[in-house]
Formats: C-alpha cells, sequence, structure tokens
C-alpha cells in the first residue's frame, strides 16, 4: 500500500508509449473525458454570465496573488482566533514532518484522509508510512488506487485507468488486508462496489481520531476553510475525528467571504459538470461540541513563491484544480494521466510542475513539450490560466537550460507528439510559434496507431500565431 | 529564520516588480431566475436589511467592508424596496425541480400536515429510530408512532449514530439555482455528524423565509463562524467509468420537505 511514488518516473515520452498501448485505458479515457466534456459545456452553458463570472474568478486571484502575504497573515490570524494552529512549511519534507509530529502527538498510528492534490504532491502517505502511520485514502477513487497499489491518473476521477471488472477485483483481494474485506458474491456493478467501499472504510471512520485534509479554499476575512465533495467522505474526515490537519497551498487563499459566490459557481460546473457538488463543508478554527476539538492548519509553499516569482508563470497559481483542462486536452487523452508524472496530469500538469519543481529532471524538462498548443485547455479553463502561453515560455526556459539532458527530454515528447497525427494536428499549425525550440528535424512517421481522430476537439483553423494574436487582443489584458 | 519569516520573505521578494492587477469587477448576475436578479440582500418575504434574517439571532455573517490596504473593494449592495411574491413562486419551484434532479425526494405540505408527512416518510423508508438535534419544533414527530426518537441531548456517540435509521432537521436556507440545503447547525439542525452518519436524512425547508435565489443572495445570509453543511442532493460518487451511483458514505436517501 501507498509503495509507488513518482520518483524516478521515467520522462513523458517513455510513459506515453507505455500507456499508448494498452486498449483499454485509452478506451476508459476516451469514454470519461469526452462524457465529462459534454456535461460541462452543458453546466456551464446554463449561466449566461459565464464570462463575467471568469473573469471576476481571474482577478479575484490576481488580485489576491497579488497581496498574497496580507492575506496569509489575515488568514492565519483569523485561524487562530478561531481556535486552529497554524503551520508553516517552506517545502515537501517539512510539510511531512510537522504532519507526522502531529499524528504523533496525538498517540494515534493511523489517519483517515480526504482526496488532497497537496497531499499527494508532497508524499504524504509514504512519509507517514516511513513514520509507522497508515494513511487511508477515504475518496472512492482513491481508495481503488491504493488498494491497487498504483498512482492517480486524473485531478477528479483519479481511477478513471480502471473499469469495474478490475475494481471488483482488487476490491477482492486486497479490502482484507487492509480491514474489513469485500463483501461475498461482490459484482462488478458500480452500487455494489460503492456498498463494498461504504461498508469497508465505514469502520475507519468510526474509530478515526485523526484526520487529514486538503482545501479548496481558505477565506482570509474570516478564516474559513471550503471542502467540496461528492461522496460524503470528506464529511466523515473533517466532522467525526478528534483532530483534523489540514494541508493547503498558500495559493488557495481568497480575500473575503463574498468571493465564494464566485469561486462555488465556477468550480463545481468546470468540475464535475454539477450545478454544485453533492456536499460542501465550510469550518472556521475550532467548533465546541461540533467537529474535531484540534485543528491544524499546514501553509505549504513547497514551489509556489518560485512560480510567484515569475511574470508569466504566475499565473497557473490561479488554478483551482477542476480538471477541465485534462478533459478537452488531445494529448492527455492519448497519452493518460500517469505519463505526467505527478499527480497532476494534463495542461496543468504541464505547466505546473516544472514550476515547483524546476526543470532539472528529464520528466520535468520535457512536460513543457507534451503539448499541441491548441489551446483549448485555455478556452474552459474558470480562471482563464493561459496555458498555452505558460507552455511556450517555459519550453524558451528549457531550451536555454545548460547541458543536453534538458534538450533531450525536450527532443522526445516533441518526438512523441509528432509521432502521433492526431495529437499533433494543431502541433503542426503551432510550429511556427514555437520554431527556436523545436527541434530542426523530426522523424515524421507516417500515422499508425492513432487512426481514430474522429472525436478530437475542434481545432482553430487559423494557425496557432493568427489564432493566438487573435485570442490575446480580444481579451483585456492586465494593466501594466 | 523561521519557515514562516521564510515564506513572507520569499513572497514579498516574488512580488517586488509586480504590477497592481486589474480591479476586481462583480458584474456578474445576482441570479439566473428570471425575475429573482435583484440586488443581494433581498430576502423574498421579508423586508429586513442586509445580513439579518428575521428570527436569527447571529448576524449574518457579512463582511467587513474594503480592505483599504490593498484596494479589494466589495461591490456595493442595495435593500430593495418590496418583495416579489410572484418570482418568490418560481423561485421556489425551481428549487424543487433542482433538488429533484439531483435525486433529492421533494415533497411540499403545510404546518398542519407535516408530522403525518414525516411519519409516512419514516414508515415509508422503513426506519425504526429517528435522531433529533436540539431545537426541532415540538409536535413535528408526534405522529411516528413505533419509531424510536433518539434526541441529541447529550450527544450521541458516532457508533450510536451509526445504528439510528434515519435523522429529522430543519435548515438554514436552501438556494433554488443550484438545489442545494444549507445547515449551520443552529436549532433544529444539529452537529454536523448527526446529519452524516444515518442513511436518510429528512429536511424541512421553511419556504416562506429560508429560500433564496442564487449563492450571491445566499452568502451574507451566513455566517462563516458556524460550521456550514452544504448539501446538493444525496451522496453520489461517479467513481467508477463515470456511472453515477447515489449513496456512498453520506445519506443515501434525502427527502426534502418544502413547507408552505
Ligand atoms: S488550469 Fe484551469 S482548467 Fe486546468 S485544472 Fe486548473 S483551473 Fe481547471
Amino acid at each position: 500500500m501507498s509503495g509507488r511514488t513518482y520518483l524516478g518516473m521515467p520522462a513523458f515520452p517513455v510513459e506515453a508509449k507505455a500507456s499508448t498501448k494498452d486498449e483499454r485505458l485509452r478506451a476508459n479515457l476516451r469514454h470519461a473525458t469526452h462524457t465529462i466534456r459534454d456535461k460541462r459545456a452543458r453546466a456551464v452553458g446554463e449561466l449566461d454570465d459565464w464570462a463575467l463570472l471568469r473573469e471576476a474568478g481571474k482577478r479575484i486571484k490576481d488580485h489576491t496573488l497579488r497581496h498574497l502575504d496580507t492575506y496569509l497573515l489575515q488568514l492565519e490570524d483569523r485561524v487562530t482566533a478561531a481556535g486552529g494552529t497554524v503551520h508553516w512549511a517552506a517545502d515537501a519534507a517539512e510539510a511531512n514532518r510537522i504532519v507526522a509530529s502531529l499524528v504523533h502527538a496525538t498517540g494515534e498510528t493511523e489517519v483517515v484522509k480526504v482526496k488532497s492534490m497537496a497531499t499527494q504532491e508532497i508524499g504524504l502517505n509514504e512519509a507517514l508510512a516511513a513514520e509507522g502511520v497508515n494513511a487511508y485514502e477515504t475518496d472512492l477513487a482513491e481508495l481503488i488506487v491504493q488498494l491497487g497499489d498504483d498512482l492517480p491518473s486524473h485531478i477528479l476521477v483519479p481511477a478513471i485507468h480502471r473499469n469495474r471488472g478490475e475494481i471488483r477485483d482488487i476490491f477482492r483481494a486486497q479490502m482484507g488486508r487492509w480491514g474489513r474485506p469485500a463483501p461475498e458474491g461482490l459484482t462488478d456493478r458500480p452500487a455494489d462496489l460503492a456498498e463494498a467501499a461504504r461498508l469497508h472504510l465505514r469502520e475507519k471512520f468510526l474509530r478515526a481520531k485523526v484526520g487529514v485534509s486538503g482545501a479548496n479554499f481558505m477565506i482570509a476575512e474570516t478564516g474559513t476553510l471550503v471542502v467540496v465533495e461528492s461522496e460524503g467522505n470528506g464529511r466523515m474526515c473533517l466532522t467525526l475525528p478528534e483532530t483534523l490537519i489540514s494541508v493547503v497551498g498558500i495559493e488557495k487563499v481568497l480575500p473575503s467571504w463574498q468571493d465564494l459566490e464566485v469561486f462555488l459557481q465556477l468550480l463545481p460546473r468546470s468540475s464535475t459538470a454539477e450545478r454544485m457538488n453533492p456536499y460542501t463543508t465550510m469550518w472556521t478554527g475550532t467548533t465546541a461540541g461540533d467537529g474535531p476539538r484540534d485543528f491544524h492548519l499546514v501553509l505549504l509553499d513547497n514551489g509556489r513563491t518560485a512560480t510567484l516569482a515569475d511574470e508569466v508563470g504566475r499565473q497557473v497559481l490561479r488554478c483551482i484544480r477542476c480538471s477541465a483542462c485534462l478533459n478537452v486536452c488531445p494529448v492527455y487523452e492519448r497519452a493518460g494521466g500517469h505519463a505526467y508524472g505527478s499527480p497532476y496530469p494534463g495542461p496543468i500538469g504541464a505547466v505546473l510542475m516544472p514550476q515547483l519543481r524546476g526543470t532539472t529532471s528529464e520528466v520535468d524538462a520535457s512536460l513543457p513539450f507534451a503539448s499541441s498548443l491548441c489551446g483549448a485547455c485555455y478556452d474552459v479553463c474558470p480562471v482563464a490560466i493561459d496555458i498555452p502561453e505558460v507552455l511556450v515560455h517555459l519550453r524558451e526556459q528549457v531550451a536555454a537550460q545548460p547541458g543536453h539532458g534538458a534538450e533531450r527530454a525536450a527532443m522526445k515528447a516533441a518526438a512523441w507528439l509528432f509521432d502521433h497525427p492526431a495529437a499533433l494536428a494543431a502541433a503542426e499549425r503551432a510550429a511556427s510559434a514555437t520554431r527556436a525550440v523545436h527541434p530542426r528535424t523530426l522523424p515524421l512517421r507516417p500515422a499508425k496507431a492513432w487512426t481514430d481522430s474522429r472525436d478530437l476537439p475542434e481545432l482553430p483553423a487559423a494557425p496557432f500565431r493568427a489564432w493566438w494574436k487573435q485570442h490575446r487582443t480580444t481579451r483585456q489584458e492586465p494593466a501594466e | 529564520m523561521s519557515s514562516r519569516d521564510a515564506v513572507l520573505a520569499r513572497i514579498r521578494a516574488a512580488l517586488a516588480d509586480a504590477p497592481e492587477p486589474d480591479p476586481v469587477v462583480r458584474d456578474y448576475r445576482t441570479a439566473h431566475v428570471p425575475g429573482a436578479d435583484v440586488p443581494v440582500g433581498h430576502v423574498p418575504g421579508a423586508d429586513v436589511p442586509v445580513g439579518h434574517v428575521p428570527g436569527a439571532d447571529v448576524p449574518v455573517g457579512h463582511v467587513p467592508g474594503a480592505d483599504a490596504s490593498t484596494g479589494h473593494v466589495p461591490a456595493g449592495r442595495h435593500v430593495p424596496a418590496a418583495h416579489v411574491p410572484d418570482e418568490h413562486v418560481a423561485v421556489i419551484d425551481l428549487l424543487a425541480e433542482n433538488l429533484a434532479d439531483y435525486r433529492a425526494h421533494v415533497h411540499r405540505c403545510t404546518e398542519a400536515a407535516l408530522p403525518a408527512l414525516l411519519a409516512r416518510l419514516l414508515a415509508e423508508h422503513g426506519s425504526r429510530s429517528v435522531a433529533v438535534p436540539p431545537g426541532l419544533p415540538h409536535g413535528w414527530l408526534a405522529e411516528t408512532g413505533e419509531v424510536r426518537q433518539h434526541p441529541d441531548e447529550p450527544p450521541l456517540t458516532a457508533r450510536e449514530l451509526d445504528g439510528i435509521d434515519s435523522v429529522v432537521t430543519t435548515c438554514r436556507l436552501a438556494v433554488a439555482e443550484t438545489g442545494t440545503l444549507v445547515l449551520d447547525a443552529g436549532p433544529g439542525q444539529g452537529r454536523r455528524a448527526l446529519t452524516l452518519v444515518p442513511d436518510h436524512h429528512i429536511c424541512v425547508v421553511r419556504t416562506a423565509d429560508q429560500v433564496v435565489a442564487s449563492l450571491p443572495q445566499a452568502l451574507p445570509r451566513l455566517d462563516p463562524a458556524r460550521p456550514l453543511t452544504w448539501i446538493s442532493g444525496p451522496s453520489a460518487t461517479s467513481d467508477i467509468e463515470l456511472d453515477r451511483v447515489e449513496g456512498v458514505h453520506g445519506p443515501r436517501t434525502l427527502d426534502v420537505v418544502l413547507l408552505e
């Protein structure tokens, strides 16, 4: 359990090749991304002021980031006043140390966890395991991933690469090792599988003394944390334990309570394509007689301040982890989530990880090249992150890096793209925009594995440069 | 240097040359229901000042004004002169529609008919026990007959709650556009675990003064100092091949009674 990490992941092209051989993975991914994509379009279409909400969301985030120190201090003040304790972690190792020592202080050796990108990013489960603490994932998909000793492949649906038969087999084989075994004769009906998860986890929730979570939003003016979810496992982890530890990236802060009226419209419709997700929990410090007695907030930097320093790259910190950009990405659909070598796959991963981790490793150096720059990710992003702009910017950085490692990684990612005509369709048009960082000659082979391109999203007819120009001029640029 | 100081110093260094971004403009709708797109603070059926709700003794969580040091300016909000009953009917209908769309069972009844309806809903679910939050109006559970009532005073343990079939609560407010119930642990709602562990939740909404159209209308009426649970349909997952399954860990059955 929790044995696999992303360390030593092969660079993008290698892993992408392995995944794309798996027909079932491709079929699952394709079905999933297209289903969510269509649903999202309908959910967004219900709001005729979507563009205004998106612009407000973008500006609220930009404003917050510009005054991040002020808002973090205000948040710290309010959380503390409400009975919580705030810790600051400069990097993953420090965050893991803080959480481990908080768990040790309770005398417990197990924690229940709400799905959280930040704790995946820092490898918290592995760090706790090394300290003798079992961390149980309680989101159904995360449970599937954890029991299968596997890695998540999608932000929203981490087990998107598994089908029902595989999930049944994993439950049958593994549940008994960690608690209540799967029911006799478990079928592969989704309702039966969900019931098995309910029974397996219920006993863990009822005895859990420590919960670990992330948060979708933190409100500076009130000290309130917000977790959105669907299954109720979040409510269980946030409500039943005596101690709650939330690990949250510093960019998750919002200035005001009112800001939630924007983000609670943007996030559910972009993410699960619902008007509202089934459950949202909001808490401010501790409340006598309701929920945990001890609340700890661990504010995580781990590369975010370095990202903030990059004037093109800092817009990535607006991300609310909705995963809409994954579901429209032709490269993600074909390569699969594992190819990106981090908990953040797809377009957001390609712009986030090279900034958080730097581009010294081959996989991180190759990520900015894992895109055809078609721009679909920008169109759906609820906070208008210009992912193609950041990708081009990062390509230039990688290309300027000394040594041949980065160049080789970039070459390989680009070659992978050029080897896959469907994903390439837009990249060819994009090539002129990035010629400086494209290898001059590429092994441009004929189509073989990638013949089924009928459902590719509409790609801009104009060449990338023209598309780019047009979009840049029709958008309101931040005043400088 | 502590990590706190180090992180703050890095932030300040990173932003040293950063320009001030465009100001936040809140020109999106305050509601999407036709006729309900009125300035925030309007409470249907009640002419009250912004941020106050009839019968509530707490000031409702709105929000100190602009932060002068950062220039984050909330948009001005105005109190309308009168309420608009026709629109309020449309808002309640939309709430019913959206709740049902996310697989909640919606019922409408009068106060007089409520005890019989609650008894029927518990019976139909086959419930033999029901958790009762402090402050649930007396008489609501007067006709439930054999169903054992478990008041949450003193608080039930999580394991005790796990053995109880149903819970009946009020709510703080409901949001029509999103089909959402918001509970704030106030009278008749109970602490958060109460509506989480039992497998069947019946939530009673007073339509006269607890239904708002939209999120921008809901937030000023909520107090962020209280623990809040937003519920939009029963627990659900789409984690297995994106097949929606109702009910994983929260209540698998959600009955909503719209009280006229
Ligand atoms: S980059 Fe935008 S679309 Fe992608 S996950 Fe983040 S907020 Fe969502």
